[in-house]
């Protein structure tokens, strides 16, 4: 498939004239995943898990079939390791709660990222202090990267949880997940990978990897909006206290006790988001059929082209790594001395879409001094004449600033 | 795509690249803190009064060229009048931005806080232009002027 036929496939793309690079924040949808939904609705729709007809049976299938699609797709020793959950947030807060509130005591330690989105570091603040534990930050270099001595300078004996994003959402760094997991076990502690800008765009193996768990959002790869994924090793899930309690989730409920059901229900209260796993599931058929091989190879010619043109603006501060290898996906910027918001409503009006502010990383910004950046993120239906057209509309905002910048 | 010329005039650019009212007040009446967590943008206002009329009033902070220039514009506006006219005015401001007036005769009392019109059509931005207005009147209300 070519570009042009990649296109095809997502109708908001055909319909509106714009260069949509905003897909950190959400990806558009293709149309085999938007039939996929409305096929279920028209022929599968029904409570899965719940009914003894045949309709029920039906849609308790395309539901669990895509549990073990995508099982498969990240490598998982077994089908029950994936517990499915509103997006990557829903997962790490199941993950500080139900894993980290248990086990965290007086004086462990948890060790994070600066560059961690909030989902990933207000829930080990609250679970922190809750258990008396402490939460420590590893820091990013002058590279925008994470060295070697500054994880194991961080990662301590006394470290019991390591959470780290796998590429972070603000930056487009990619951390070496794999180094520090390798680390981090070494001392005795568990990590967390968070996914979500990362599975887009490179194939994942969590046995591989050896992460014990990882989470990812479906939205951010071509599947509906409300539909994530918490991966986790069966015997640390089997450990685990439930997150959330209700329906579906239980073995046997008495007046004052209750058991509850194995792996994966018991994760999963309440009736699912159907929809959307049917939804994910048409979405991984698609990256699939594309090839995480052909998405690299587009995305990482589109970025070059994109580091080249955006450096070749001295208007811009950039926020990147120099080192193209650990780079993917995003890239931060900034008109020097213009706001985040002014660039982005300027751009929106050439019809350039890229999100402004602080991208969910407040912690990160402060560290870099900065209240906010542009950020344009790329999917592999983007074309080198978006970047020209992001490239163009930079150039029309500078020229409206350029004679009051002081 | 509407002209983006038209909210970023040069009024309003000049008031939020090279603000005169940027600056630290010698003694103070109070002052208030304003910010939208969402973006970052953050101000804080001082207030000079003599007796309820403001007889100065400055800013400090950061935030986009729109959040930036309304409260400028705000200052302009205000200064000299009472707090009841203040209240007034701030409203509205207000009721002008969310597109709930279109008296033209209340909105000549703005005088070149009209130029912000234009920003009721970026409903992504209303809240830049509302931060100094929402910040002055809490603090009317605050401190029960």
């Amino acid at each position: 498939m070519n570009i042009e036929e990649i296109r095809k496939d997502f109708p908001l793309l055909e319909n509106r004239d714009i260069a949509y690079l905003d897909n950190g924040a959400t990806t558009q949808k293709p149309i085999q995943v938007i039939n996929t939904i409305k096929e279920f609705y028209e022929k599968y729709n029904a409570n899965p898990h719940r009914g003894a007809y045949t309709l029920s049976v039906e849609a308790t299938e395309v539901y669990e079939n895509t549990r073990t699609k995508i099982a498969k797709f990240i490598n998982a020793k077994h089908r029950e390791e994936i517990i499915f959950s509103k997006n990557a947030t829903e997962s790490l807060n199941l993950i500080a709660y139900s894993y980290g509130m248990d086990s965290l005591k007086k004086d462990d330690e948890v060790v994070i990222s600066i560059m961690e989105h909030h989902s990933n570091l207000v829930p080990w603040q609250k679970v922190t202090k809750i258990t008396g534990s402490k939460l420590n930050y590893m820091y990013i270099n002058n590279d925008y990267e994470l060295s070697d001595k500054e994880i194991e300078t961080k990662i301590t004996d006394k470290t019991k949880i390591v959470g780290i994003s796998h590429v972070s959402n603000a930056l487009g760094t990619i951390n070496n997940v794999k180094k520090i997991i390798k680390y981090a076990h070494k001392r005795g502690a568990i990590v967390l990978v968070d996914a979500s800008q990362s599975i887009p765009h490179m194939k994942i193996d969590v046995q591989e990897l050896d992460a014990d768990f990882l989470v990812f959002s479906g939205h951010k790869m071509l599947a509906p909006l409300g539909i994530g994924v918490l991966y986790g090793k069966r015997e640390l899930l089997n450990t685990m206290t439930p997150f959330l309690m209700g329906g579906d989730m239980i073995e046997y409920v008495y007046e004052q006790d209750t058991t509850f059901a194995p792996l994966p229900n018991k994760f999963e209260a309440g009736t699912q988001n159907v929809e959307g796993v049917v939804g994910f599931g048409a979405a991984i058929d698609y990256i699939e059929k594309i090839g995480y091989d052909k998405i690299q190879k587009i995305e990482n010619e589109l970025l070059t082209y994109a580091r080249q043109k955006l450096s070749n603006l001295d208007y811009l501060n950039l926020y990147l790594t120099p080192n193209e290898e650990n780079h993917s996906g995003v890239i931060s910027f900034n008109i020097k001395g213009v706001h985040s918001h002014d660039v982005a409503s300027i751009l929106d009006s050439q019809g350039v879409c890229v999100r402004s502010g602080n991208h969910c990383t407040q912690p990160l910004m402060r560290f870099l001094g900065i209240d906010s950046t542009c950020r344009a993120s790329f999917y592999f239906y983007n074309t080198k004449e978006d970047v020209d057209r992001l490239v163009e509309a930079l150039d029309k905002a500078y020229n409206m600033f350029k004679t009051y910048i002081k | 795509m509407e002209d983006l010329t038209e909210v970023y005039n040069e009024l309003i650019m000049e008031h939020s690249m090279n603000s005169y009212n940027k600056k630290k007040l010698e003694n103070a009446t109070c002052s208030e803190m304003g910010h939208n967590p969402n973006c970052g943008d953050e101000i804080t206002l001082e207030l000079k009064l003599d007796g309820d009329i403001i007889e100065d009033m400055a800013f400090s902070g950061h935030g986009c060229a729109i959040s930036q220039a309304s409260t400028s514009i705000m200052i302009d506006t205000l200064k000299g009048k009472t707090i009841n006219e203040a209240k007034q005015i701030i409203k509205t401001f207000i009721d002008m931005i969310k597109r709930e007036t279109k008296n033209e005769e209340e909105l000549e009392k703005l005088e070149e806080a009209i130029a912000f019109r234009n920003v009721s059509n970026m409903p992504s931005r209303v809240k830049c232009a509302l931060l100094a207005w929402h910040t002055l009147e809490d603090m009317f209300e605050r401190k029960k002027f």
